[in-house]
């Protein structure tokens, strides 16, 4: 079973339009994963993490419905089939 | 969302770039700078502390830096004053893995006249970078990364900013900047090396009055006709150099404070200089209610109120460090914005105000261009050639105003 990230319509606008993205490959963790992203849309890459690999910090990274920030951060594991969900957080004035 | 209106300036025409914390607006009007036209919003929702207008080497090109609350900052361009925009796909301004930093903001960019590939931006935390390539790469000025002053630098109420970049026009290796907190540095070679030059800027915040360097400053102008010549907006004091920084004098008397953030310099005129004075760090508002530009003709000797078109009552105004310019015309043009979203602007060099528009989110930038002209202006000296022939025709400058 594929890992499927879905992605907020902003970012759409840099992946071709889509807001679900299918991986060819099998990731083992979440930064395995964005990694693939990357891949497949360059331009998602340095809205998604800053300049020290790290989630920005008004952004959240889902793995089924756990935040990666309670869990390992980018090591936290993706079991096969399981879809990621990038998501704006609440904030903002 | 707000839909979004284009301007389209032709040559000669008079541009005031607004940068708000909810995007930037590009204002443009003839050389009579009378009638406005509103373009924008860029950059919807987002914070644009920086713009500037490129017009070297034939560019019409507008820069912001956006600073997205979610999606971090990065700059865009456009050649056809903001119809349409550069996306970019990777970043340009970023800071090296190394280096431990993440950029929060870009606060200023400044394009040197005489170098039309080079733009400089003085970035959150204060890092000043430099492309040499017209905006497509970026790197960090290596020199002002690893300065040995860097861990002891601390942020101000906005930040820790380096928001203010002053070029020498005369030597390409020189430049002035200021960093709140920080204060001034200057190069000598180019960017490899950079010393504090504070010596007799207060801080008033800090246990050592005078020290080397820790001082909030806010703004730095160039006088036009003396490059050595410059003046120092500080949270708490109003100064000139005569010394490209090296020693600074107090020249507040006349102000009702000598606190403020914004300052701006005349584009020809030789000891000419605005400012906006503000009451108190804690305030933060115009004395008395009353919103005033002050100005300087004699290097700061005097100053004195510039009130006609302004508001005397009830106006508990803002206005920021950058939120301040002059455009390049004669008589120049002064513009200024406030944290309630008011544009003013004079174009009788300060005699007579307008509210060229209000309603606008909280200005944070207000910097000028005029469409086509890619050369500098040049400086008026006292006794030069531009001063004895307004006396010959009997309009000298003070009839003038």
């Amino acid at each position: 079973m594929p890992v499927i990230i879905n992605i907020p319509s902003y970012l759409a606008t840099f992946a071709g339009g889509q807001r679900s993205v299918k991986l060819a490959s099998s990731p083992a963790t979440v930064n395995e994963a964005l990694d693939a992203l990357w891949k497949l849309h360059p331009a998602l890459r340095d809205r998604v993490l800053d300049e020290q690999n790290q989630v920005r910090q008004h952004i959240n990274v889902f793995v089924g419905d756990e935040s990666i920030r309670f869990a390992q951060g980018l090591a936290t594991p993706v079991a096969e089939g399981i879809e990621i969900l990038i998501v704006p957080a609440v904030s903002g004035g | 969302m707000p839909s979004v209106q284009h301007v389209s300036p032709k040559k000669g025409d008079v541009l005031v770039l607004v940068g708000t914390m909810k995007g930037a607006f590009v204002l443009t009007a003839d050389r009579a700078r009378k009638k406005w036209k509103v373009g924008g919003p860029y950059s919807i929702g987002s914070p644009v502390y920086a713009m500037a207008y490129d017009n070297r080497q034939g560019r019409h090109r507008l820069w912001w830096a956006t600073q997205s609350f979610r999606w971090g900052t990065f700059l865009s361009s456009s050649d056809d004053f903001g119809k349409t925009a550069t996306q970019p796909e990777a970043y340009s301004v970023k800071f090296p893995a190394e280096s431990g930093l993440t950029l929060k903001n870009i606060w200023q960019l400044q394009l040197p006249t005489g170098e039309p590939e080079t733009i400089y931006c003085g970035v959150e935390p204060s890092t000043l970078f430099v492309s040499r390539d017209a905006g497509q790469s970026w790197s960090p000025v290596q020199g002002h990364l690893d300065h040995p002053h860097r861990a002891k630098w601390t942020p101000g109420g906005g930040g820790m900013c380096l928001h203010t970049i002053v070029p020498h026009p005369a030597d390409r290796k020189r430049m002035i900047i200021a960093m709140s907190t920080g204060g001034v540095y200057r190069t000598n070679d180019g960017g490899a090396t950079w010393q504090a030059r504070n010596q007799g800027v207060r801080a008033e915040f800090l246990p050592e009055k005078y020290p080397e360097f820790g001082q909030c400053v806010h703004k730095v102008v160039r006088d036009p006709a003396n490059p050595n010549r410059l003046y120092l907006q500080n949270h708490w004091g109003l100064y000139r150099s005569d010394d490209d920084g090296d020693n600074w004098k107090d020249i507040a008397k006349g102000v009702p404070s000598d606190f403020g953030f914004a300052m701006a310099g005349h584009p020809h005129d030789p000891d000419t200089v605005y400012i906006v004075p503000i009451e108190s760090d804690e305030y933060r508002c115009t004395p008395e209610g009353k919103l005033r530009v002050y100005r300087t003709r004699n290097g700061g000797g005097s100053w004195e109120a510039l009130t006609r078109g302004l508001p005397q009552k009830n106006a508990l105004e803002t206005v920021l460090r950058d939120s301040m310019s002059t455009d390049s015309l004669d008589p120049a043009g002064v513009y200024f914005g406030t944290r309630s979203g008011k544009l003013y602007g004079s174009n009788d060099e300060g005699k007579s105000w307008q509210l060229i528009q209000e309603g606008l989110p909280a200005i944070v930038c207000v910097k000028t261009g005029v469409v086509g002209d890619g050369v500098a202006t040049s400086p008026r000296r006292h006794g030069g050639a531009e001063k004895k022939k307004a006396k010959k025709k009997g309009s000298g400058k003070k009839s003038r105003r």
